[in-house]
């Protein structure tokens, strides 16, 4: 939420109390330029308080200081893009918010209260959904297991196969996912088509906040546009989105802030709509370090004055 | 979008919000897509797809049970009598049960070699507790059993939650429960059994009454044929693919034909073994736990990726002990089971090939080594073909040497099977 060089705590609680979080990155002049319908969605998005706040999180592994007082705040209805180069640590971001590798220092706020999530099981209750960089089905699986791995519906103790097989086919069908069938191995997927499955999987059970990690990576160029489009559907029912993406055309797509990181750190958080593509990628890449933050501090302060 | 678990609704709800989507991905049919055909080639068009992704299943122990009834028959027409069939189908339930422990705990990609000696320590620790205690013997069965369970579990401790390879902690466990027998049963060695206690019966009881198995036979097909309408019933009325009925009738009477078949069999010598109902039970009962419910999935879940399991919230540690107490569980059963073969328990009992064997069984059942594919009825099939072929070289009075290399053809065949499988599997995967 915070550009570096502002990054003093009134300044970043100061503008939920004003109860207009997701518009302080946002210059006023901007909204002027931005499109009617583009402003009317602007108001429906304000949320005051953010689904998901990462407050100064730390995470290590060994040797590697992955993660350095890491902030990022997510509002319903609202699409983060987080980007960052190779091993800039978004999927251990996203990692840690799943609870697949708990935080070490820092705090992790849902919905305004303070939460520990140590284990895949406590983001899922919170409603947290995640499509990992690294998939996680079971190849051996059908396509109907895996979409209900860990959640399984049961009647009088057995597995409901057939309901399970019906919201399957519901649920694939209404994100036009073409399969050859909701009953064959995972294995005898191709690389994109399991993508979809991943990403149809945390669809499943009402999730407040979805997470892909580069979900369009393995996708071809209309499975890319479908994603997008999914994206831009949670996004109006208002679920909270994190996207990672090393794709800038994807993230000015249908991102609506862009927070980067860079060798663990926090970079810069920016507005998609008055932010260049050069200056995003001059913050991953750091190579014009002070312009970035310069401009950051800049737009920041004129808000809180 | 969200598909909310409770809303049976959701279909309108989706269709409402979502008329484009839905609609072209009704028009839009991929050519690709795997409708199956009706009839028969419809079961030709899904056995060719499948031996091409490398779901051979079955197929390949069912064609060698073949060819080894085929052979030993042309050899000694003994081989297919009555009485030789049921004597193999009782001699195999002590070596198939540890088997069927086996195959919970391949199916984790994980492998347990102590299950011989826990089979040799629950029967010395029954004969002790029945026969030297004068315990009752169902108390001793229980015991031993429940010590079979423990022991199981305290090596799927060290496995899960120390870390240490399975592979490591089950050969202590092999030497140590070796050893735990050895002291059990103390300076004789041998404890006799009574013949005609409960665990003498395990095996020498034969229900003589004709009807028991033809009753049995009608049972197990008349279950079968209704689950099997009322979940295609169930499919068709929610709108989920189904089987057709002449396919239901297909299945339903190639089971009728081989229950009767030997139901008539063992009412031509002594019966319907015991031993026989008591392995199917356990076979029917794990086979429903592993394919049908919650627990079950998470072990193929295990199988297939550790990491794919542990994110989707399943408990990685609870789950891989339980297996492993599974294990230790059948082993005391199969170990309950050849003891009353013999009538007793002694030294030897588990030692030998009886590890080997009931690994083999698994695999040769079509169990894969690498995690994640078997069923429980790989046991059966395996032990059959190991038992039957220790019969067929008896019947042609062929030494030892011979038995022990043909198994090992066998088993290697079906590891090479399995390795292809896989290899197979993983391309087409990844094509
Ligand atoms: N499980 C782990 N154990 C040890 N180090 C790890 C682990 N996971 C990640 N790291 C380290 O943490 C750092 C950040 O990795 P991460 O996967 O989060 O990068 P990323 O931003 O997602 O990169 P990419 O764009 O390539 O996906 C890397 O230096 C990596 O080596
Ligand atoms: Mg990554």
């Amino acid at each position: 939420m915070t550009a570096p060089g502002s990054s003093g705590a009134p300044r970043i609680r100061q503008p939920r109390k004003l109860g207009a979080g997701r518009r302080t990155e946002i210059p006023p002049k901007s909204l002027h330029n931005l499109p009617p319908g583009q402003a009317a969605k602007e108001m429906v998005h304000v949320s005051a308080t953010p689904v998901l706040a990462l407050r100064g999180v730390s995470k290590r592994f060994g040797a590697v200081q992955a993660l350095t007082d890491v902030e990022l705040e997510v509002h319903a209805g609202e699409v983060v893009a987080l980007v960052g180069d190779n091993g800039a640590g978004k999927s251990t971001l996203v990692k840690t918010i799943a609870g697949v590798h708990p935080i070490d220092e820092g705090v992790i706020e849902w919905d305004g209260k303070s939460v520990s999530i140590s284990r895949p099981h406590d983001a899922q209750n919170l409603g947290i959904a995640t499509v990992y960089q690294d998939l996680a089905l079971c190849d051996n699986i059908d396509v109907v297991g895996n979409l209900f791995l860990g959640r399984e519906l049961t009647r009088r103790g057995v597995l409901d196969e057939v309901e399970m097989e019906r919201r399957s086919r519901e649920l694939l069908t209404t994100l036009s996912i073409r399969i050859p069938s909701v009953r064959i191995p995972i294995a005898s997927l191709s690389g994109g088509q399991r993508q979809t499955v991943a990403i149809a999987r945390s669809m499943l059970g009402a999730p407040k906040l979805v997470i892909l990690d580069e979900p369009t990576a393995a996708l071809g160029v209309e499975q890319t546009a479908q994603v997008l489009d999914l994206v831009e559907r949670l996004r109006e029912r208002g679920h909270a989105v994190i996207l990672i993406s090393h794709n800038m055309a994807d993230v000015k797509a249908v991102a609506d802030k862009v927070a980067v990181l860079r060798l663990g750190r926090n970079n810069g958080v920016f507005d998609v709509r008055t932010t260049s593509q050069e200056e995003i990628i001059s913050a991953i890449t750091g190579a014009t370090d002070n312009a970035v933050t310069r401009r950051a501090a800049r737009s920041t302060g004129e808000v809180s004055k | 979008m969200s598909i909310d678990k409770t809303s049976a609704a959701a279909q309108d709800e989706h269709a409402v919000e979502n008329p484009e989507a839905a609609a072209a991905a009704v028009t839009a049919v991929d050519p690709r897509l795997l409708v199956r055909e009706q009839g028969l080639a419809g079961y030709l068009g899904e056995f060719k797809r499948k031996m091409k992704a490398g779901e051979l299943g079955s197929l390949p122990v069912v064609l060698g049970l073949l060819i080894i009834c085929v052979v030993f028959q042309s050899l000694n027409s003994n081989f297919l009598s009555a009485q030789n069939i049921s004597d193999i189908t009782v001699t195999m339930v002590g070596t198939g049960m540890i088997s069927v422990g086996i195959v919970f705990v391949l199916l984790l990609g994980e492998i347990d070699l102590s299950v011989g000696s826990i089979s040799g320590a629950a029967s010395a620790l029954a004969a002790v507790l029945a026969v030297n205690q004068g315990w009752p013997e169902w108390a001793a069965i229980l015991v031993a059993v429940g010590a079979g369970v423990a022991i199981g579990a305290l090596h799927g401790f060290f496995f899960a939650v120390l870390g240490a390879p399975a592979f490591a902690v089950t050969l202590a466990g092999l030497l140590f429960w070796l050893g735990f027998m050895l002291k059990v049963l103390g300076e004789n060695g041998t404890i006799n059994l009574d013949s005609d206690g409960l665990i003498g019966k395990l095996t020498t009881y034969f229900f003589a009454d004709v009807a028991a198995a033809y009753g049995l036979a009608a049972v197990v097909v008349g279950v079968f044929f209704v689950s099997s309408f009322l979940g295609n019933r169930r499919r068709e009325a929610v709108g989920v693919p189904s089987r057709p009925l002449s396919d239901t009738l297909l299945r339903t009477g190639l089971l009728a034909v081989v229950s009767f078949a030997a139901a008539f069999m063992y009412n031509q010598y002594k019966g319907l073994p015991l031993a026989t109902v008591v392995f199917l039970a356990f076979l029917i009962a794990t086979d429903f736990v592993l394919r049908r419910t919650a627990y079950g999935r998470k072990i193929f879940a295990l199988g297939g990726s550790v990491e794919a399991s542990r994110r989707a919230g399943i408990n990685v540690t609870a789950v891989r002990i339980s297996v492993f107490a599974i294990s230790g569980g059948f082993a005391a059963i199969g170990g309950l089971f050849l003891a009353s073969k013999i009538a007793s328990a002694n030294q030897s009992a588990g030692t030998g090939d009886l590890l080997m064997n009931a690994i083999a069984a698994a695999v040769i059942g079509g169990t894969s080594l690498f995690g994640g594919r078997g069923r429980t009825w790989n046991a059966l099939l395996g032990v059959l073909v190991i038992v039957s072929i220790q019969y067929g070289l008896q019947l042609e009075s062929i030494a030892e040497p011979v038995k022990y290399m043909i198994t090992a053809a066998v088993l290697l065949t079906t590891v090479v099977i399995d390795s292809i499988t896989r290899k197979t599997q993983k391309t087409a995967g990844r094509a």
